[in-house]
């Protein structure tokens, strides 16, 4: 059995900030487990820019991000091992680990940060008749094919689902010499960043079909088409509607899971909207010592806020292990008014000295709308907003004056006024 | 003459109304940083966009190595910039930050790689 007093899972963005504060705050004894063969994360096959424009004030790109930190890691005494994976985690917090050198690793940790990312939705959790025709892949598999393998997976292309990953690749796909025919969207607004439908799609003439999916798949041993149908206000297709386009690709952008298997093995509670787990202000899950921060914890927008987050993470593991962590937290949970989805964190200890900031996302498309912030019925901020979208990650944040005051049974409650 | 953008300048997408006068920008409002401004301005006149691919790479790890241009390019040239970065290659080992190929098209920016391989 090896020692450590932190040991990071996931080698990413959220788990090398997380190590590398966990470090600056005197931990002395830290080791990294990242299942690739590299450092970086997903991060590694983003190679277009728009990162790092909060944290680090300059426009990078995925790969310049994460080397940064790595950088930074590699200057510190923080044990890496990659190619490792980790496949269990006790409630003594012992980490079970494999990896082709070490073989079959036990580490005991004094603090464990959860760091695994998320992974895309995949085929098979839609319902789309056809055949296993070849050419029928995530976006993010695609881009892994683009950006680090080098070989164009198709030629004329489909995109279902308006996220991020799936806006990037119509156009890396387009400047790539494919023609994206079309993405369709299932819902009446796209769960992408606005700037990415602005300077994928529109500078390109691709056009998005709201309201829009697949639904079935042509073609026996390569995709020859799908048919598309509008669907009506309970999401069903209409018949009337169908359209057949021909296509040798269909990318998939239809939403990213956290991946939680180690930590529901735990026994940690999980947050059903998230599908992370449900954490404190520092990150802590309900298991002492045990925290959780970037896409494992909520699917973020922005690598800049995985940083930030990934950071209290990492602080709140130091406090928990050189002994400075609060003995008795008093526990106030925070309540999801109208029109937001989730908060993030899902509880915070009142004894807290710091402002806190609460993540979230709205349910649907606001203009003009205020976000209000009500703690034990008093209204302690109104913003206006010109514009809120589910695919934007928004923040409020409770000044420390207003948890000092707070007791037990006080509330914490934001919402959207139209 | 009033535009409404959605600013690219970083994630935030900030909604920017810009005022026209002919191809003269009078004024500029909606957006909450210098950046927006400037993108309106350039949007207006002379739109331009980062150019991010891949390149190349002999002997190297990967068979490719991710590059940007390190300033934006004119949008309608982009089409040309990718011709000439897929024409391109580069030895291992690549620097992040190395220059590939210089002044793409004249248009004053250089083609840098933004990861080693």
């Amino acid at each position: 059995m090896l020692n450590y007093d932190l040991v990071v899972v996931g080698g990413g963005p959220a788990g090398m900030a997380a190590a590398l504060k966990a470090n600056e705050c005197g931990v002395k004894n830290i080791i990294v487990l990242e299942r690739a063969e590299t450092l970086g994360g997903i991060l590694e096959q983003c190679i277009h820019t728009g990162f790092g424009l909060h944290y680090f004030g300059e426009e990078l790109s995925g790969p310049e991000y994460a080397a940064k930190f790595i950088e930074q890691v590699e200057k510190t005494d923080i044990v890496v091992k990659t190619d490792t994976m980790v496949l269990d985690i006790n409630d003594e917090n012992v980490v079970t680990a494999v990896n082709k050198e070490d073989g079959l690793l036990k580490i005991q940790a004094k603090a464990i940060v959860l760091a695994m990312g998320c992974r895309e939705r995949p085929r098979g959790a839609l319902e789309i008749s056809g055949t296993r025709a070849s050419g029928i892949m995530t976006a993010g598999t695609a881009q892994k094919y683009v950006n680090l393998d080098g070989f164009m997976p198709g030629k004329k292309v489909v995109i279902l689902g308006s996220g991020d990953i799936g806006l990037i690749m119509a156009r890396r796909m387009t400047l790539e010499g494919a023609e994206v025919k079309v993405v369709c969207e299932l819902m009446p607004y796209s769960g992408g960043l606005t700037r990415n439908i602005v300077q994928c799609l529109d500078d390109f003439g691709i056009p998005l079909r709201l309201s829009t999916t697949v639904v079935e798949t042509h073609g026996k041993d390569r995709l020859e088409g799908v048919t598309i149908a509008q669907v009506d206000e309970k999401l069903q297709p209409i018949e009337s509607t169908k359209e057949y386009i021909e296509c040798d690709t269909l990318m998939l952008s239809v939403g990213l899971i956290p991946e939680n298997e180690l930590t529901k093995n735990v026994g940690i509670g999980i947050d059903r909207i998230t599908n992370g787990a449900v954490v404190d202000e520092m990150r802590q899950t309900d298991h002492p010592g045990i925290f959780a921060c970037g896409n494992v914890l909520h699917v973020h927008d922005l690598v800049d806020y995985v940083t930030l987050e990934a950071q209290l993470a990492g602080k709140g593991a130091a406090d928990y292990i050189l002994g400075n962590a609060d003995n008795a937290p008093v526990y106030v949970n925070t309540t999801t008014g109208n029109g937001v989805r989730y908060l993030v964190p899902q509880r915070v200890n009142i004894n807290n000295k710091d402002d806190v900031k609460l993540y979230f996302r709205v349910g649907q498309i606001y203009k003009n709308a205020k976000v209000v912030l009500e703690c034990d019925g008093k209204i302690i901020s109104s913003k206006k907003k010109v514009k809120l979208a589910p695919g934007e990650m928004e923040n409020v944040v409770v000044p420390a004056d207003v948890l000092a005051s707070m007791t037990s049974d006080s509330s914490i409650v934001v919402r959207v006024e139209e | 003459m009033k535009r409404e953008l959605t600013c690219v300048a970083c994630p935030l997408g900030c909604t920017i109304t810009v005022e026209l006068n002919e191809n003269e920008v009078i004024s500029v409002t909606g957006n909450t940083c210098k950046r927006g401004e400037a993108y309106a301005k350039t949007e207006i006149t002379n739109p331009t966009r980062s150019l991010t691919s891949t390149v190349k790479v002999n002997g190297g790890i990967l068979p490719v190595v991710p590059v940007k241009s390190d300033k934006p390019v004119p949008k309608d040239k982009m089409f040309e910039c990718m011709k000439i970065i897929n024409s391109a290659s580069v030895d291992a080992p690549v620097k992040i930050g190395q220059v590939i190929i210089e002044n793409i098209l004249d248009t004053g920016a250089d083609i840098v790689a933004t990861n080693i391989d």
